[in-house]
């Protein structure tokens, strides 16, 4: 090669991978700024449906006016039975296989059957919970059947951070307390578990967050379309904040005039989502920059 | 003694719950065929999966979902198209290049696009993406299969980076310094010699990417516009599986043809994402990254 031909080959490493680099930065920017895009163009359109009486009040004339309120308490109890089904299920299974479980092919069938719920589209479990709960246990379309719905769309997602939590925990503090005598289960519930709280917590509140934003779960199991009165029982139907949106963007017979409602909604739905995946992400970096050990 | 015990039982109980997911997937294909299985005595598996015609409500009824199947599968690969190139560049750059501060913000803005809700993204594909594209391209209607795969991209994209990010992070350092040594740039490691060495994560990322926009319910509900037939062309409107059953479900008699044929679809819907999920954790188990001893 010609010294001549050696720069230039190397005048062209450099360039490619600044254009690489270039793309590569580009990529990520993108990916933000529709992030960003989405949810300024949500508050723009939609701050000025917020009002104290959009929160607090029922839809009104065949929804075209009013608020949401019967929404938001829906949206609250579906995701309240949610976290309660699913949080001592998924952190009772994570602490099986985290503290418990030995390699084999038990575990193997759990690990796969947990991550294949995790991927059951959340039509499908629409699907099952109209046919279990609703028709099968005879549930009938309410909060009870929506809870339980939602609650199995979570597990998946409480178990793997549950998991990540108890695996954090330092081996040493085990040894310690299993050297003092105590028993395996005391040595997980007073030392194990308590320092792999906060992340569970984290898990716990991730799985809030993406429970109140499902849709098609709820659709077949618990959301009403409308009801006059709130919810008397967990037998009840209820109105649900993603549902209305749909309804309110597809269904009516108003669609153009009830554009700001919608867009009220929607931002209402992604304030609540994010502000609690939010709440989530800030609690665990702050867990991990205070960890002692 | 009774602490033997004690932990004997707690060790028991725990397994059976940790079961329970396990039985929890059972059930679920339980009472899938439960109510989708009937269908198959009124038309035959062939025709339900290969018949052209979705008309459920029409006397008589035609259940034939290849329409369904081939919406489904146009937007999955569209997206994929979009998403795989985003998500893996987004990753290479949080794992390989960013500075401490931007990639922490960037992971937290990835988290957060993941967790905005699908019935969002469909309200924005709908009053957003799908007026401005009828009125650009002259169409005659938004609601199409590059607007849903659009939306659908930007549902995958969270999961794709995501876990490709863990692989790439995942490969160890020694690789890196070994390519740097023999003095090849940062470029040519990155894609000669972290890439392909997480490349098993990174399949992973796509098939579970893939997974999760063919599952996608409410964005291809709102914006793929709901025409039951085989496109001609991308500009066309479909009804993906997830669409169709959403939005006929409601309406659907319990226990008609209608009724069955619809849990049947879901069936074919579960098989495919169960396939995709089967086969990413297969791949991330046969090539698992351990350490420099494995390549």
């Amino acid at each position: 090669m010609k010294k001549h031909d050696r720069v230039s080959f190397m005048k062209w490493r450099y360039l490619r991978q600044s254009l690489f680099f270039g793309s590569v930065r580009l990529s990520a920017l993108i990916i933000a700024l529709a992030l960003l895009g989405i949810v300024a163009f949500l508050i723009a359109h939609g701050y000025r449906a917020i009002t104290w009486d959009f929160l607090t009040l029922p839809p009104t004339d065949s929804m075209t006016r009013g608020g949401i309120m019967p929404a938001i308490i829906g949206t609250f109890y579906l995701t309240i039975g949610a976290i309660a089904i699913a949080l001592p299920l998924g952190v009772v299974s994570a602490v099986y296989l985290a503290e418990y479980a030995k390699q084999g092919r038990f575990i193997r069938i759990i690990r796969i059957g947990v991550n294949c719920l995790a991927g059951v589209p959340s039509v499908v479990f629409g699907l099952f919970g109209l046919g279990f709960f609703v028709v099968f246990l005879k549930f009938g379309s309410s909060i009870l059947a929506g809870s339980l719905t939602l609650g199995i769309l979570i597990l998946p997602t409480i178990i793997g951070a549950a998991e990540e939590a108890l695996k954090a925990v330092p081996q040493t503090f085990r040894e310690a307390s299993l050297a003092l005598g105590v028993s395996k289960w005391r040595t997980i519930s007073r030392i194990v578990l308590p320092s792999a709280l906060p992340g569970v917590l984290t898990g716990a509140i991730l799985g809030v967050g993406r429970a109140a934003g499902e849709t098609a779960p709820i659709m077949f199991t618990a959301a009403a379309f409308f009801t006059a009165v709130l919810p008397q029982s967990i037998f009840d139907e209820v109105m649900a904040l993603p549902y209305h949106i749909y309804v309110l963007a597809t269904a009516g017979t108003h669609i153009e005039q009830t554009r700001p409602l919608q867009y009220g909604t929607a931002l209402v739905l992604i304030a609540l989502v994010l502000g609690i995946d939010l709440i989530a992400i800030v609690l665990r970096s702050a867990v991990r920059r205070k960890k002692r050990w | 003694m009774t602490s033997r015990v004690r932990e004997i039982i707690i060790k028991n109980l725990f397994a059976f719950l940790a079961f329970i997911s396990v039985l929890l997937l059972g059930l679920i294909v339980m009472f899938l065929f439960r109510e989708g299985l009937p269908i198959f005595s009124q038309v035959s598996l062939k025709q339900f999966l290969f018949g052209t015609g979705w008309y459920p409500t029409y006397t008589p009824p035609e259940y034939g979902i290849r329409p369904l199947i081939v919406g489904s599968l146009i937007v999955t690969v569209l997206a994929s198209l979009v998403a795989v190139p985003f998500g893996l560049l987004t990753a290479i750059y949080i794992s390989e290049i960013a500075p401490a501060r931007i990639k922490e913000i960037l992971k937290s803005v990835i988290e957060l696009l993941a967790g905005l809700p699908s019935v969002v993204l469909g309200f924005f594909g709908m009053v957003v993406l799908a007026p401005w594209m009828q009125e650009t391209f002259d169409l005659p209607t938004g609601l199409n299969i590059v607007n849903t795969s659009l939306m659908l991209a930007v549902m995958a994209i969270p999961t794709i980076s995501s876990i490709s990010e863990d692989a790439l992070y995942a490969v160890p350092r020694d690789f890196k310094e070994a390519s740097y040594a023999l003095g090849a740039t940062k470029y040519e490691t990155i894609v000669k010699v972290v890439v392909p060495a997480a490349l098993s994560g990174i399949s992973t990322a796509v098939i579970l990417g893939m997974s999760r926009a063919i599952g996608e319910t409410m964005v291809v509900l709102m914006v793929a516009g709901g025409a039951a037939a085989i496109p001609q062309g991308l500009f066309d409107s479909v009804r993906p599986m997830p669409a169709s059953i959403a939005a006929e479900m409601g309406e659907a008699p319990f226990g008609s043809g209608h009724y069955h044929a619809l849990f049947a679809t879901g069936i074919v819907l579960f098989i495919i994402t169960l396939a995709f999920n089967l086969f990413a954790d297969y791949i991330s188990n046969r090539f698992k990254e351990e350490g420099s001893g494995t390549l």
